[in-house]
């Protein structure tokens, strides 16, 4: 049995991403199972405040992806609490998931990222959709992505290859959220690249390399196993390994995230690195990329997830007026 | 686990047969996922009302039933399901006019293994199955898993187009290639909400009978008209060239899996080898339950129930479309079963505006599932078996808001002028 006390692993929620969410759960669930950990796999809804207040968990491991896990609003309501969870503070992860603020404040830190703009529909409402569209184009070239300022799974993600293809791709993301990110498209290997921190001191593991069969790393690609080749580690020169782990480090502390972070980022054909965007919660499925990238590092899973909640434990502890 | 080589995190994916490369996730399931949570009005699945049902003389029933059959109820049993039950699947059919043997009855768990071994025992890769535009998506599913091609009819208000009927099986002979039959719901049809009007029945079996093709005939809906008495089946005009697909989901449980097949003779050999293929007999337990309710509960009273309630659910759907839909917009007026289907306005992608929806707390089908050929952007299936009619009400307001939003932001990028607001 494992000395931790009861944890909760918390999953599912509204957001989009339930479904992956709820995956992402029972995997970290059965992983902590099997060393023995007292762990339970807990839906999000009206019921956790009351079960948290009256029956406090040792820990909370997150596994609740989308808006509902990573906007910040869950982790200050932990907050509010006072169980400890594994995973970003509200105020970090409310920067990170921001993917124009999180681009913004890792760009000031020395990090390349793709150019982009970041319009509300109100912009294009208001100064004309067709001609603000063609500005775009002008200024960034194609092709482009267009992707939900705030969002994961390639929810609402489009690549676009021609201006006839933009309005429908613009349509598309802002049903997933009022703001989209329009980024210049930067062709090279694309990679994700987890960063973990025990205690003592963020590192990275060593980068998935991911090569969707379609050429686009979308929803099927990313959870249909067989549509997706991944390379772990990444067939990546040592130098260009190291400058993306170095990277995503930098983001992670940049970005003032804890315990864990995924950030995704492409190297072109000159091996420069692009930042695209940092998760605070990132997947645990079977076809995620940090459980791929800890077992490329000969990491187990369950050690890893009940390594980051007793590490979790131990800073309730040494919180001021901590029990 | 050493990846450096490449892995696609599938052990089997070389190995996988050709018709399962369709088999893939999708966004839309990632949205159904949340749109079953109870926050959410949910107008996408078509699940009967079955708390409805009596459940505590069923659940008393049950009992009683393994209690003195249990020997019978809980055994395998033959193929073809069993007698009891057929004989009562006969008297059922009589109520749309058909005249049939028990003989020639397969049982099959729902109608959608009925679709599968239809499929299996007539379907070669490439050949081709009419359906109506659109067509029942589940139906479309299996069609696909045999590598056929589905080209489809149009229908009007009246249901399917004769003359398009004709055209169409004209132009995959020009093709070379093989229609093999029409698939087709008659009755309150899947998503459409649509009936095949009285008048153009036995057009519609001419020209299959003419051109050799055979009808599949899918009635799960049609003992749930509100106007009247059920209409004469196609099966009931025609004995040979017909296969017909009969269910309890809709009228009893669709938990208990169960439903049918009438077919002729040579067929029904056929169609009880490749069932028994797949399931060795169809669920003996469940082949009990139905048969007891049917043999001693008033079963047709309990389908009036359910014949008001949706009546009743139906209303108050067309009600809150007249009432808050804008123009531009229009749906059908199903006159039973348990869905209709909307026509957006222009430029709006219905799966597209389906994230939107969820975050507004009400839940649809986009149409495009409906079609195997990409048609159907514009359009989404409402069902309104499930919630209660102040629920329903509730969801298309929801939907209303939605729609008027997506309205404003398809108009930004097409360049039209905008109402801020919407509607």
């Amino acid at each position: 049995m494992s000395d931790l006390g009861p944890v909760l692993v918390l999953a599912g929620g509204l957001s989009y991403e339930r479904e992956v969410s709820l995956s992402s759960g029972r995997r970290v669930t059965d992983a902590l199972t099997a060393l023995g950990v007292d762990v339970q796999l807990v839906d999000i809804d009206a019921h956790l405040l009351p079960r948290l207040l009256n029956d406090p968990p040792a820990a909370i491991f997150l596994a609740v992806h989308g808006i509902e896990g990573e906007d910040g609003a869950l982790r200050d309501a932990l907050d509010l609490t006072g169980v400890p969870y594994v995973g970003a503070t509200g105020s970090a992860a409310r920067l990170a998931f921001d993917k124009p603020v999180a681009k913004a404040i890792v760009a000031r830190a020395g990090l390349h990222t793709p150019p982009s703009v970041a319009l509300q529909h109100a912009a294009f409402r208001d100064l004309g959709g067709p001609a603000l569209l063609a500005q775009v184009v002008r200024q960034l070239g194609l092709p482009l992505v267009v992707k939900p300022a705030r969002g994961g799974s390639a929810l609402g993600v489009t690549v676009v290859r021609t201006a006839a293809e933009l309005p429908a791709a613009m349509v598309g993301c802002y049903s997933y959220d009022n703001v989209a990110l329009i980024e210049q498209y930067v062709a090279g290997v694309e990679l994700a690249v987890s960063v973990i921190d025990d205690g003592t001191g963020p590192v990275s593991l060593p980068a998935v390399e991911i090569e969707p069969l379609s050429g686009t790393f979308d929803y099927a690609a990313r959870y249909t196993a067989g549509m997706t080749e991944y390379h772990a580690p990444a067939r990546l020169h040592p130098a260009q390994a190291a400058a993306a782990g170095a990277a995503a480090v930098l983001a992670h502390l940049t970005l003032g995230l804890r315990d864990l972070s995924r950030t995704d980022l492409i190297v072109d054909a000159e091996g420069q690195v692009h930042y695209l965007e940092t998760n605070v919660a990132p997947g645990m499925t079977t076809t995620s990329l940090l459980p791929l990238a800890a077992a490329a590092a000969g990491l187990d899973l369950g050690t890893l997830c009940r390594d980051l909640l007793h590490h979790a434990v131990q800073r309730g502890q040494s919180r001021p007026g901590a029990m | 686990m050493d990846m450096s080589g490449g892995s696609r995190l599938d052990a089997y994916v070389d190995r996988y047969a050709t018709r399962t490369h369709g088999m893939t996730t999708s966004e839309i399931r990632a949205l159904f996922a949340v749109a079953n949570r109870p926050e959410i009005i949910g107008m996408g699945g078509g699940s009967p009302c079955v708390s409805a049902l009596p459940l505590d003389a069923i659940a008393e029933m049950t009992a009683k039933l393994i209690s003195e059959q249990g020997a019978q109820a809980l055994q395998y049993m033959g193929g073809q399901g069993d007698e009891r039950l057929r004989e009562l699947i006969c008297t059922v059919m009589a109520l749309e006019g058909i005249s049939a043997s028990p003989d020639d009855v397969i049982v099959t768990v729902g109608s959608q293994q009925a679709l599968d071994i239809v499929s299996r025992i007539f379907l070669d890769p490439g050949d081709v199955v009419i359906a109506e535009a659109p067509s029942y998506v589940g139906a479309l599913g299996t069609f696909t898993q045999y590598e056929a091609d589905v080209v489809h009819v149009t229908m009007d208000d009246d249901g399917l187009v004769p003359e398009a009927l004709r055209a169409a099986i004209a132009d995959v002979a020009k093709s070379g290639r093989r229609a093999k039959f029409l698939y087709t719901v008659p009755n309150y049809h899947n998503p459409a909400g649509i009936t095949l009007i009285e008048e153009r029945r036995d057009e519609i079996i001419a020209i299959c009978a003419e051109a050799g093709l055979l009808i599949v005939e899918d009635n799960p809906y049609g003992l749930l008209g509100f106007d009247g008495p059920p209409l004469p089946a196609l099966r009931s005009r025609i004995t040979d060239g017909i296969l017909y697909l009969g269910s309890f989901s809709k009228t009893f449980a669709a938990g208990v899996r169960v439903g049918w097949v009438l077919a002729p003779p040579g067929v029904k050999e056929k169609l009880i080898m490749a069932s028994e293929a797949t399931t060795l007999c169809p669920v003996a337990l469940s082949q009990y339950v139905v048969a007891e309710f049917l043999a001693h509960h008033p079963w047709q009273e309990q389908v009036k129930v359910f014949r008001e309630l949706y009546r009743a659910r139906r209303d108050a759907c067309l009600e809150a479309l007249e009432a808050s839909f804008p123009p531009g917009s229009s749906w059908t007026h199903p006159t039973g079963g348990f869905y209709v289907w909307v026509t957006l306005p222009a430029g709006v992608d219905a799966k597209a505006m389906l994230p939107r929806a969820i975050q507004g707390r009400v839940a649809y089908v986009p149409g495009v599932g409906f079609y195997s050929d990409g048609q159907g952007t514009l359009n989404l299936r409402l069902a309104y078996s499930l919630p209660e009619p102040d629920r329903i009400r509730e969801g298309v307001r929801r939907l209303a808001g939605v729609l008027a939003e997506e309205l404003e932001i398809v108009a930004t990028f097409s360049g039209q002028p905008t109402v801020r607001g919407g509607a």
